[in-house]
């Protein structure tokens, strides 16, 4: 743990917390501020936390003072005489006066802000934010680009079974890229519950809603990787839905979506070509699949959690019913939290996690499924 | 307030009652009992059961907490520790706790013999245990308990839930007639059992914050009501009140919620205004400056109760002019807020003060209630809401205001009045260890939250990034110590029922004033049977 902050620092914030001395050197340099962020609008907000802040500790030091001073003063031991005074008209119409005069000065800057933030017309790039259970999708309303975003952090680092990396919990499979010196307007939304996607850098926290849009922009003006995470409980895995932000220049931001258009369309091609997998291929495939997609609800060992999750080990549907099997999987179950999976995996990962849920855990159905199986029974689903 | 005196005879009157007594014994005594006395103690040891429950279940919290990966306790329990956490201590914790003081404390304060409803009285806390009996029952069952927060947002609280919803709603209705019961009671008492001269202006402070607390009560406990009705019937009756799909709408919820939970963070935190507003003046032995200014306070704090809900929902997306009349209308509660720390500073200017046990608890409410106050007055300011949401910081303020304020109050509040309870002095050394021992962990305990939750730690998290580990690991030594230091606190109350410890006056505190002080101690089973002369 030293290795993010030297233990020396540790204790001298300590106790300047303690003796109430609010030092502006320590705040900026601690990691125990807000951040101040990368943009226009993150500065601003950061400057409103610190004044705010000060205002408080500035009345905190006047009325902490008298009482202190009065408890030191006006004891008993000290032989100190109660005064008999109960009230002051003139005192109370002050100590409600310039309360109000301290909260019209703080309120200008926040609505000036404020009205900044909300304000995202004349936006160069939009993309489309949907939470689910738990992961984050990504859509590009100007290019044909879209994928999931899933936490990468391995299971093992979870469970305490391999040394946790640099970026425990704060990195994702695919992040989201965005280009330097673009207005990007994100339109926010949910497929299940509510989640928040909040990148503190940005200054962004806005829920995602099933069934509204909201929306929020940013501009980041130098390249880097930003990262954040889900800020509203959104189920059993909401600590693990992290997100990240990488801001490219403009040429490599193009060049990126370029090449996400290439790689989609071999993948598409590759598909349609592969041969049968075998059953070794399928499984070893369909277990990957499996963990990092299916075992979050249904558990690595299929048994599910009762009452929240069925189990898949020993169900009807996943050793006897076949179609069933395949229409849940890639259609989902409305009204619950089984989501479709039909265009967040490739036909053949499909193909391999079925094969596996029928397989696994002494279910031993012998059942095979393929890529070719899925897509047709996708295909009358989508016509 | 120091014209609350009674005449000599009224005084001997009530010592004659002193020797005649009656009433049952066993546990038909506290079965049965109308007598506000014996349900004012049957609320406030219920609540001392539920702090400590509500304690364990942070303790799980903090100990899967100690350390950045899993492990104690899966994700899914993990949120059903956070839920009943959050459930306990608002619902069976604090809110009970204030009940039973105000049972002791209400009808002798206004010189009335007993609550006006005292039947009703006795229903309104025997529905307490079911409710609770049933919540807790949720840990048993498939899928455990709620585990969609003390909030239940909708469409995790609704579509996404285990079958402890029911459950839940069903407890969460009971425990809401209970509370709407107890509010009318204390409405009636006060209005119409008021001794001959008590008029509204020589009221004690806490009676008038729990006349106002309790008019807070009957308007939003049927608003609770009808949001768990509507998760009900959502869960199970096939209607979309919160599903889009069904042209329902899951931030509508939160409006519903929150204009309930809004006022429900006063009627926690009105009544210890009440008692601090008593302790101050007694140990600071000059009258309560502002007596006036401190009612209209209370008023203004209870209107705004009702206008400020959205400002828990300012990430939902709103419109700016939403945000702006939340933002202004949230930022103005600090003026009367304020206007109350400014009194109390100024009774104890020029006073003569001593530092007893009760007056300690009420001096850390002053400072520790402000400090959550200051930090609501930062999550106020729009802009950096958006930052401070859900994190940490917000869980800190919370704690302070709730902690720090109700809770240190109503400890204030026992050791000021439990010598007129039991006629016994408490261990004033022990109480001082307590309040040590509690201020220091209390502080270890929820200040870091202030920096891990400026840092980015979002609250409700299981597991954090490595960053977080080393205040993390503090907060969860501080939670330990402070749940620790609490058993000090329950060894003084039990040697005090077994009245251990010196014979308490009937005065008690030299710079008391109220009736309760005119009555002897232990205050006899009635009181007041004949009206006190109010001067």
């Amino acid at each position: 743990m030293k290795r993010y902050f030297g233990n020396r620092n540790f204790i001298l914030w300590l106790l300047l917390c303690c003796c109430g001395l609010p030092l502006n050197a320590v705040a900026e340099a601690s990691s125990f501020n807000m951040t101040k962020g990368v943009t226009t609008i993150s500065h601003d907000v950061y400057d409103l936390h610190m004044i705010i802040f000060y205002i408080c500790c500035a009345i905190a030091v006047v009325v902490f003072g008298l009482m202190f001073w009065a408890m030191v003063h006006h004891r008993k031991s000290r032989g100190a005489v109660p005064a008999q005074f109960h009230g002051s008209t003139k005192m109370e119409i002050l100590w409600t006066a310039i309360p109000v005069i301290i909260l019209i000065v703080m309120a200008i800057p926040a609505t000036k802000t404020l009205i900044e933030m909300e304000d995202s017309s004349k936006s160069d790039l939009t993309i489309l934010v949907t939470g689910s259970q738990w992961k984050w999708h990504y859509k590009y309303l100007d290019h044909p680009v879209e994928f999931y975003s899933l936490l990468a952090t391995p299971r093992d680092q979870i469970e305490n079974k391999a040394a946790k990396g640099e970026h425990y919990l704060y990195e994702v499979d695919r992040p989201l890229v965005i280009p330097t010196g673009k207005k990007v307007r994100f339109l926010m939304t949910s497929d299940d519950v509510i989640h928040s996607w909040w990148v503190p850098d940005f200054a962004i926290k806005k829920d995602a809603t099933p069934g509204f849009i909201n929306e929020i922009w940013t501009r980041v003006d130098k390249p880097g990787v930003f990262r954040g995470q889900c800020a509203e409980l959104c189920g059993k895995d909401h600590g693990f839905m992290p997100i990240v932000v990488e801001a490219k220049e403009s040429a490599d931001f193009d060049a990126w979506i370029a090449a996400q258009v290439e790689a989609k369309a071999q993948a598409t091609a590759a598909e349609q070509a592969a041969a049968p997998m075998t059953k070794e291929e399928l499984m070893a495939l369909g277990q990957k699949t499996y963990e990092a997609r299916c075992a979050a609800c249904h558990q690595v060992n299929g048994e599910g959690l009762p009452g929240v999750f069925p189990a898949l080990k020993g169900s009807v549907m996943a050793t006897k019913d076949l179609p069933a099997h395949l229409d849940i999987v890639i259609a989902g179950k409305a009204g619950t939290a089984m989501q479709a999976f039909g265009n967040q995996l490739s036909t053949s990962e499909l193909a391999a996690v079925i094969t596996y849920e029928r397989n696994a855990w002494g279910n031993d159905t012998g059942d095979l499924v393929q890529a070719k199986d899925v897509a047709a029974a996708t295909k009358p689903a989508q016509e | 307030m120091s014209t609350n005196e009674l005449s000599a005879n009224e005084t001997s009157h009530d010592h004659d009652h002193d020797h005649h007594d009656h009433k049952p014994t066993g546990i038909t005594r506290w079965l049965y009992t109308t007598n506000h006395k014996d349900i004012g103690t049957l609320y406030l040891l219920f609540s001392l059961l539920m702090f400590f429950i509500g304690g364990i279940f942070a303790m799980v919290i903090r100990a899967e907490l100690f350390q950045p990966g899993l492990q104690l306790v899966e994700p899914h329990f993990f949120n059903q520790m956070t839920t009943l956490h959050g459930l306990i201590m608002v619902f069976g914790a604090v809110m009970p706790a204030f009940v039973g003081l105000a049972n002791w404390m209400l009808p002798i304060m206004i010189g009335a013999p007993d609550m006006a409803l005292p039947r009703m009285n006795n229903w309104s806390f025997w529905i307490l245990p079911f409710s609770f009996s049933i919540l807790l029952s949720t840990l048993f069952m498939d899928g455990g308990a709620p585990a969609a927060g003390w909030t239940f947002y909708a469409p995790l609280s609704t579509t996404y839930s285990g079958d402890s919803t029911a459950f839940f709603v069903f407890a969460v209705h009971l425990l809401g007639i209970s509370s709407i019961m107890g509010a009318i009671n204390v409405i009636v008492t006060i209005f119409n059992l008021r001794a001959p001269g008590m008029n509204w202006m020589k009221l004690p402070l806490f009676v008038w914050t729990w006349l106002i607390t309790a008019f807070l009560l009957l308007a939003v406990m049927p608003v609770l009501a009808g949001t768990v009705t509507m998760v009900l019937t959502d869960k199970y009756f096939g209607t979309s009140f919160f599903d889009a799909a069904g042209g329902g709408d899951p931030v509508m919820f939160q409006h519903i919620f929150w204009f309930f939970g809004h006022p429900e963070v006063y009627i926690m935190i009105l009544p210890a205004f009440g008692i601090v507003s008593s302790i101050v003046p007694a140990f600071a032995r000059k009258p309560l400056f502002g007596y006036e200014s401190m009612v209209w306070a209370t008023s203004s704090i209870a209107f705004l109760s009702f206008i400020v809900w959205m400002h828990h929902m300012f990430t939902t997306g709103m419109p700016v002019a939403a945000e702006l009349f939340f933002m202004y209308s949230t930022m103005l509660i600090a003026v009367p807020t304020g206007v109350k720390v400014f009194n109390w500073v100024a009774t104890m200017w020029r006073g003569s003060m001593t530092f007893e046990t009760p007056m300690m608890f009420a001096l850390a409410f002053i400072v520790l209630f402000t400090i959550g106050g200051f930090s609501g007055l930062m999550l106020a300011i729009v802009p950096a809401d958006f930052q401070y949401q859900d994190t940490y910081f917000v869980v800190a303020h919370f704690h302070y205001v709730l902690v720090t304020g109700a809770v240190f109050s109503l400890v204030a509040a026992v050791y000021y009045w439990l010598p007129k309870w039991t006629g016994v002095m408490y261990d004033e050394r022990l109480g001082q260890l307590h309040f040590w021992c509690s201020l220091v962990s209390v502080n270890l305990l929820f200040f870091p939250m202030h920096f891990v939750g400026l840092a980015g730690m979002p609250r409700r998290i299981p597991d954090y990034a490595l960053q977080f580990a080393d205040f993390n690991a503090l907060i969860s030594i501080g939670g330990m110590l402070f749940g620790l230091s609490q058993l000090i606190f329950v060894y003084v109350v039990i040697k005090c029922i077994r009245r251990k410890g010196v014979k308490a006056t009937t005065q008690v505190w030299e710079g008391a004033e109220g009736l309760e002080w005119t009555i002897p101690s232990p205050a006899p089973y009635h009181t007041f049977e004949t009206p006190p002369q109010i001067k």
